[in-house]
């Protein structure tokens, strides 16, 4: 779950990490007093949307006066930023953030993630910060610097000073860069983050380290002992169909084809996607309708599906282990009825009461596509698509 | 002798007298399973399934000599179960549970590091179906009529791609001698390369086939290890192809965030240390026939 840069900063400075003196606006007005209140000669006017690249798209000003703040704060509400992490669709801004501009010397980049290779929390600093960590993973490898943290004794401070020293800090940097790494560190543990990324952090005119920007993300899965991290979640950030789907317990993720997939199982889905491909199609979506699905989940999975106006065909592939053929049956049965759909749907069953789930299909008079194997589910969907040239 | 387990291996399944492991509990003593006890903190002294409960792991060993577990214990307490399971002298834990926050798994990998290896508990997910050897005993949430008893071994993420292998092998008369889920979180117990290495050794298994999927770089030390030490071969899958990245497709760890993990550079990976790469996922029991018949030949 990502949230906010102000709200990441704000935890942040809870940890003891230095962050620029800010104020949140909902409107151009607020904007404004919250300029004035900040005091000064010059503020940077942050666009709130869950993405990276902002000042790229535009969502990102130095302004001179409290005019320019109101204005370009009005020109923001309401508009959808399209950053190179959005999508075509962007997001949509609803909260600016206002804060003192900083005298910056140097940027650096310091993030913490969940090392896979390890199994552990692992930081990658750079002297070299502001572009995207990718971009800087490109250009200038050499500069990366990565330490893992072992779970049982924390991020001990020596790690801390020999990182501080890696980057080329000296004198009082030192320390305030051992606080920012250690506060860092216990921000991720003890909240059950996923990324913790400061980029740029920077050292100002007068020496002094400030994190200018702050991203956070969550495990979803530690949410349920994390309730102040849970109350953050925005939805006006996230896809609406996606978190439908995620309320409902299925995992569904919108994609750019017509063909509608209901699949348990991440990965037989990933394979049943790729196997459309292969036949010449394109997947709508990606579903996981998860284990032990009833009548009422499928049901749920295909009005999911069916809300993206895309989808000419619906392909339902089960291999049942902890589900059941014959619950799915009648969910399919129970969608065709409760929805009145009119469009294709092919169904592949396997597993756990095939043969009552059969039954039940055939039995139900509907026109629903049967098919044996994966690839016999895939061809059928593909040659079921109105567009699909019909074979002599 | 397969591997992890067969009709010998003596099971505790923590969480039994819950609906759901009771059940998956049944199917597995109907299927010859050798279940010998149950583990539930509260329950001790109870009877489930006709198979005693106890308070605490510990004592289920002290009493019946468990020496695996298949635990169904619900995400809060998932980690805490393995823990306990590890500090009892248990040997293999099997764990099903899908949503544990990836927190306490680390937590989990870096307990399991203070036995010395003799002692160390193997443990096998989680998010994962389990573990079956056809026709001897099984231990997770797999349907087991569709696996035929064989030679062949299957390890994957995926418990339903892991499903669709079997029967698509099944189809054209090859046998399993082990499949194994390993599960689909970022930080999982036993990788690809500890199983290989375990079906390497085992006298009963004479081809693996091997299941990944988008993200994390677990296949790519697999790649290592059959390039290295693997005299059996090989047939591999990669689900994801058509996945975008930074998109988390349902599994916690199948997410493409760094070089090397997209299905299509895994491939490359797999393919360049000899691995026969099936082409698509309906064509994986054709490519290990194919693999098995070539063998046969030479």
């Amino acid at each position: 779950m990502d949230i906010h840069e102000y709200q990441a900063k704000e935890i942040l400075a809870g940890f003891g990490v230095p962050v620029p003196r800010g104020g949140l606006a909902y409107s151009p007005e607020q904007a404004g007093y919250r300029a004035r209140e900040l005091g000064g000669d010059a503020w940077v006017v942050k666009a709130q949307i869950h993405s990276g690249g902002r000042g790229e798209a535009g969502g990102v000003k130095l302004c001179r006066s409290e005019e320019e703040v109101r204005d370009y704060a009005a020109s923001l509400f309401g508009k959808s930023l399209v950053t190179k992490q959005t999508g075509a669709a962007g997001k949509d801004v609803y909260r600016v953030w206002v804060e003192g501009a900083s005298d910056i010397r140097q940027e650096l980049y310091l993030g913490f993630v969940l090392d896979r290779k390890t199994e552990r929390i692992m930081i990658v600093a750079s002297g070299h910060g502001g572009m995207e960590i990718e971009d800087l993973a490109e250009e200038d490898p050499e500069s990366l610097r990565r330490m893992v943290i072992d779970p049982a004794v924390g991020l001990a401070e020596y790690q801390a000073r020999e990182l501080a020293f890696q980057l080329g800090l000296s004198g009082g940097q030192i320390a305030q860069m051992v606080g920012i790494l250690r506060a860092c560190y216990r921000a991720y543990r003890d909240l059950d983050a996923m990324m913790v990324e400061i980029n740029p952090l920077v050292i100002t005119g007068t020496g002094e380290l400030v994190a200018l920007d702050a991203k956070m993300s969550f495990d979803t899965n530690a949410l349920y002992r994390r309730p102040d991290v849970a109350a953050l979640r925005d939805p006006s950030q996230e896809d609406a169909r996606e978190s439908v789907a995620a309320d409902n317990g299925l995992a569904y993720v919108g994609l750019d084809g017509d063909i509608g997939c209901i699949i348990n199982g991440a990965g037989l889905a990933m394979a049943t996607m790729d196997m459309i491909k292969l036949a010449g199609g394109e997947p709508a979506n990606f579903l996981d309708i998860g284990g032990g699905a009833s009548p009422e989940r499928v049901c749920t999975a295909f009005r999911t599906v069916l809300s993206d106006p895309n989808v000419s065909v619906v392909l339902v592939n089960i291999f049942a282990g902890i589900n059941r053929c014959d619950w799915i049956a009648e969910g399919v049965i129970k969608a065709y009825r409760e929805l009145g759909l009119s469009l294709p749907v092919v169904v592949r069953l396997a597993g756990t009461n095939v043969e009552a789930g059969r039954k039940l299909l055939n039995a139900s008079g509907l026109p629903i596509v049967a098919a044996d194997t994966l690839a016999e589910a895939a061809d059928a969907a593909v040659a079921a698509r109105p567009d699909t040239p019909k074979a002599a | 002798m397969a591997i992890v387990i067969d009709e010998t291996t003596k099971v505790v399944v923590q969480g039994m007298s819950g609906r759901i492991g009771q059940f998956h509990a049944g199917e597995m003593i109907e299927t010859g399973t050798n279940v010998v006890a149950g583990v539930t903190p509260g329950k001790g002294g109870s009877k489930v399934l006709g198979r005693p409960v106890f308070d605490t792991v510990r004592e289920a060993v002290a009493e019946t000599g468990a020496e695996a577990s298949l635990i169904f214990v619900p995400p809060p307490f998932a980690a805490d179960a393995m823990m306990e399971a590890a500090d009892a002298g248990i040997k293999t834990a099997v764990s099903v549970t899908d949503g544990i926050p990836a927190q306490d798994m680390m937590r989990v990998k870096r307990f399991l590091r203070r036995y010395p290896k003799e002692r160390k508990m193997r443990l096998i997910g989680p998010n994962c179906a389990g573990v079956i050897s056809p026709g001897k005993g099984f231990m997770g949430i797999m349907p087991p009529h569709i696996y035929m008893p064989g030679r062949v071994g299957i390890v994957g993420r995926s418990g339903t791609l892991g499903y669709e292998a079997a029967s698509q092998m099944k189809a054209l008369g090859i046998g399993v001698s082990t499949s194994v889920g390993i599960g689909g979180d970022p930080i999982n117990g036993s990788s690809f390369r500890d199983i290989l290495e375990m079906f390497e050794a085992d006298a009963e298994t004479d081809a693996v086939m091997m299941i990944g999927e988008i993200g994390g770089p677990q296949e790519a030390e697999a790649a290592g290890f059959v390039r290295d030490h693997m005299t059996k071969p090989v047939v591999a899958y990669v689900a994801g192809l058509s996945a975008p990245k930074g998109r988390q497709m349902g599994h916690a760890g199948a997410i493409i965030s760094a070089f090397g993990e997209s299905a299509q550079e895994k491939v490359e990976l797999l393919s360049a240390v000899g691995i026969t790469v099936a082409p698509n996922p309906s064509a994986m029991g054709e490519t290990m026939a194919k693999v098995l018949e070539a063998r046969k030949a030479a």
